[in-house]
């Protein structure tokens, strides 16, 4: 459906924002039910079709980019439009798989960093639905220690020529275009010689390959370079500066992965996987509704998630404030991987025997689930790192030593080979 | 917690700060706690000048609150007063106001006497050998002719030796009701309790056959529940409250310490190992915060959530103040076990705090039987 583009006036109110949301939604997006939302597992084909779809209606009715500038395609509004929005528009069916990275992190990067004719492309192609994108950073040599990347980008003639390897950067296979760090200068320390690019993922010379997880997932991805080319548009703020575009990534990666950006739009579970517990459901499933033992430790679940959400209020309005720094981004971060933890230790404690094989209610998925628990506490960077970062940026202790401070990255002593 | 903008919250709130840090400084709590006192009773009445104690009570009552939220501003003060585990009766004649403002009927004399700080009051909810169920009291009001008789024991009375009227919940023909009974009324005898505080002190109470007159009962039948949850709420956001004021200046000392104290050369933040405990003292503090600010937000704004929020942050800070105050003393080493050293003194009434008005185990209860009453939008943001 074809809509007129209604552009919010100044001074609509966040109230009559959201109401404007709330009839558009009602006759534009399809209703969903959202404690049991369609499947939409990353790791196929069909889920990134559809939200490029869903997507493309949000920009059509003037619902995307809530918080992006209006230059770019966004609206251009304060948080509280997009928070609001988000509460109404629970109930329907949205792109979250959009929200991380493409949103929260790429474009949020891109806004910061990029040139005016990349935000001109391609902040407003990802909110018109064109485009997906996706982080090349992580490297199979190493993960936390990204300023430590050995992809390579090398000067011949005018074009910079890719050789490497990146890993764990999630739907590669769907995504249009990767923010790539490589390296561009190995006779200086290791931050002064990176430089980012904007990789067009379906070049010649990557080749991508799929990795498989514990729990069968299949989204993440692993890309070789062989000799790829690109030009000088395609570089992300300045030639071996790449580490400052890093850092904002590092830095919108920890807002999001906590759930605290406010480019993220729509707050829905992205399918059946990620769907909170149901408490009151998994107790009368396991027949422990009048357990008090049971009941206290789903209420406890219950308490550490209800938590979580008031922190990522607290600090996001700490941060805008400046009563906290913004190094207390990965405080959310690490309460994130925690809170899931305590979701799915208390899931595993309260299925028993038959969280590990297979019934009626299908109460081994709590069990599956608790096989990936770590996920959360890797991805986006360790929860040890994060607590360096607490200890040394927000509360300003001595940093870390670090034998390659200072020098040259090609003197730097890397893995064994093996 | 009150809006940090506006200039007289801001400075109530350095007037409140300045007083407590000359009058209830740590060293007053050693001293009283060598005299055997829970507070200075000429003390109190000064401090009810500042304010504290109209906050709760509405305009036409004689009360009066800084920034148009009342409890907003009782939250501040009680923080605050945690940052020097101040002594007084701040809590128990908060809880007492928050029930006899909603039903002032009759009792107009005891909030202004309550205003003024010429009297002090406590709640009498807790029975002994019984766990938290203020609902459900095992004291009895039989209906005489001119009013009830009492019967029954109630203890952990916050201050019940200091003060002069107790709010008294008893069994009135199978409710609950309330009733304002004076501790020197016939038939009444107050035995004290020692706690785990340097300077709180509670009291067992026995009532046996205390007659009250009528105008004694505090609203009616119906009300009672109403006003024993808005009571419930006060006391708990002012324990959440004082505790966070406790682990913002204990964790300012115990940071502060990292950096000085040095071992092998090196200070003790420079270590991994206790960085990493430093950062997740600072996490559980943000969201000890956060879950507080929520309720007393929740409670100010009378939201029908507030039950729920008030639980979620009596259960969180419970849950995680007293393993955070260990810590510290675990960063400190062996002076931290010290009589010496004031963490004791901190641990002592984070530990009371956690314990009394429910447990965070009995607020895990609460908060999955209101789960368990229907979905609410608001608690399901995100997965696990």
């Amino acid at each position: 459906m074809t809509e007129t583009t209604s552009a919010p006036t100044a001074t609509e109110s966040v109230e009559e924002f959201a109401a404007r949301a709330k009839a558009w939604l009602a006759d534009n997006l399809p209703p969903i039910d959202p404690n049991n939302p369609p499947e939409a597992d990353r790791g196929e084909e069909s889920p990134w079709l559809r939200a490029r779809e869903l997507q493309k209606k949000l920009y059509e009715g003037g619902f995307a980019g809530i918080c992006f500038p209006r230059e770019y395609g966004g609206l251009g509004l304060p948080i509280a439009y997009q928070r609001a929005f988000d509460d109404v528009s629970r109930t329907y069916e949205l792109p979250i798989i959009l929200n991380t990275p493409t949103f929260t992190i790429c474009a949020a990067t891109i806004l910061d960093t990029g040139s005016e004719d990349q935000k001109k492309q391609h902040i407003s192609a990802v909110l018109r639905g064109d485009e997906v994108l996706v982080q090349l950073l992580s490297e199979p040599s190493g993960g936390s220690d990204l300023a430590g990347v050995i992809t390579r980008a090398d000067r011949q003639g005018d074009k910079w020529v890719i050789n490497g390897a990146k890993t764990w950067s999630t739907s590669a296979f769907a995504a249009d275009y990767g923010l790539m760090l490589a390296r561009t200068d190995w006779d200086v320390p290791k931050h002064e010689g990176l430089t980012m690019f904007l990789v067009p993922i379906n070049s010649p010379g990557i080749t991508i390959r799929r990795i498989k997880q514990v729990n069968g997932s299949v989204e993440f991805c692993e890309e070789f370079f062989d000799n790829l080319e690109l030009g000088d548009d395609a570089v992300v703020g300045e030639v071996n500066e790449g580490w400052h575009v890093a850092s904002r990534q590092l830095y919108h990666e920890r807002r999001a992965v906590g759930g605290g950006s406010e480019f993220a739009s729509g707050i829905g579970a992205e399918g059946k996987t990620d769907v909170p517990i149901d408490w009151v459901g998994l107790l009368k499933a396991t027949g422990q509704a009048d357990s008090e033992r049971a009941r206290e430790m789903a209420g406890r679940a219950i308490v550490h998630k209800a938590v979580q959400e008031q922190l990522i209020d607290h600090v996001y309005h700490g941060v805008l404030d400046g009563s906290l720094p913004p190094a207390a981004g990965s405080i959310i971060r690490i309460t994130h991987a925690e809170t899931h933890q305590v979701g799915f230790d208390t899931a595993l404690a309260l299925t028993g025997s038959s969280g590990v094989i297979e019934d009626d209610d299908n109460l081994i998925r709590y069990g599956e689930r608790y096989l990936s628990r770590q996920t959360a506490a890797l991805g986006g960077g360790t929860t040890e790192i994060a607590r360096n970062i607490i200890g040394e940026r927000v509360l300003g202790f001595p940093r870390e030593l670090a034998a390659d401070r200072g020098v040259p990255f090609k003197d730097v002593k890397r893995n064994k080979q093996g | 917690m009150s809006d940090a903008t506006n200039p007289e919250v801001l400075l109530f709130a350095s007037t409140t700060q300045s007083f407590l840090e000359k009058e209830a400084p740590l060293s007053r709590l050693r001293e009283l706690h060598a005299a055997g006192a829970s507070f200075d009773t000429d003390w109190w009445p000064r401090a009810a000048e500042l304010g504290w104690t109209s906050l709760l009570v509405p305009d036409d009552l004689g009360g009066g609150s800084v920034s148009g939220s009342g409890v907003r501003d009782l939250a501040m003060v009680a923080e605050l007063a945690g940052k020097t585990v101040a002594p007084g009766p701040l809590h128990p004649v908060s809880t007492v106001l928050a029930g006899l403002v909603e039903a002032p009927e009759n009792h107009q004399g005891t909030i202004e006497s309550l205003i003024s700080g010429e009297l002090v009051a406590s709640w009498a909810v807790y029975e002994p050998g019984k766990p938290w169920a203020p609902l459900i009291p095992g004291v009895t009001a039989t209906p005489t002719a001119t009013g009830f008789r009492l019967d029954g024991v109630k203890d952990r009375v916050e201050a019940g030796a200091e003060s002069a009227v107790l709010l008294v919940v008893a069994d009135c023909e199978g409710s609950p009701r309330q009733f304002i009974v004076p501790t020197d009324a016939s038939g009444a005898r107050v035995e004290s309790q020692r706690s785990v505080d340097l300077v709180k002190s509670y009291a067992r109470v026995h009532f046996d056959g205390v007659e009250v007159d009528s105008s004694a009962a505090v609203g009616t039948t119906e009300q009672t529940p109403e006003l024993i949850s808005r009571q419930s709420q006060i006391a708990q956001i002012l324990q959440c409250a004082e505790v966070v004021g406790i682990l913002d200046a204990v964790l300012k000392f115990t940071i502060q310490w990292g950096f000085d104290r040095h071992s092998f050369g090196r200070p003790l933040g420079s270590y991994q190992a206790l960085k990493h405990k430093y950062a997740d003292l600072k996490i559980w503090f943000e969201a000890c915060k956060a879950a507080t600010n929520a309720a007393v937000a929740a409670v100010a704004d009378r939201s029908p959530d507030a039950e729920m929020a008030v639980s979620v942050a009596k259960s969180y800070v419970g849950e995680y103040a007293p393993g955070m105050l260990q810590d510290c003393v675990q960063l400190h080493g062996g002076i931290g076990v010290t009589w010496e050293h004031d963490l004791h003194l901190y641990l002592r009434r984070v530990l009371l705090d956690r314990s009394m008005f429910g447990t965070p185990e009995d607020h895990n209860l609460r908060v999955y039987a209101i789960t368990e009453l229907g979905p609410r939008a608001s608690w399901g943001r995100e997965s696990a």
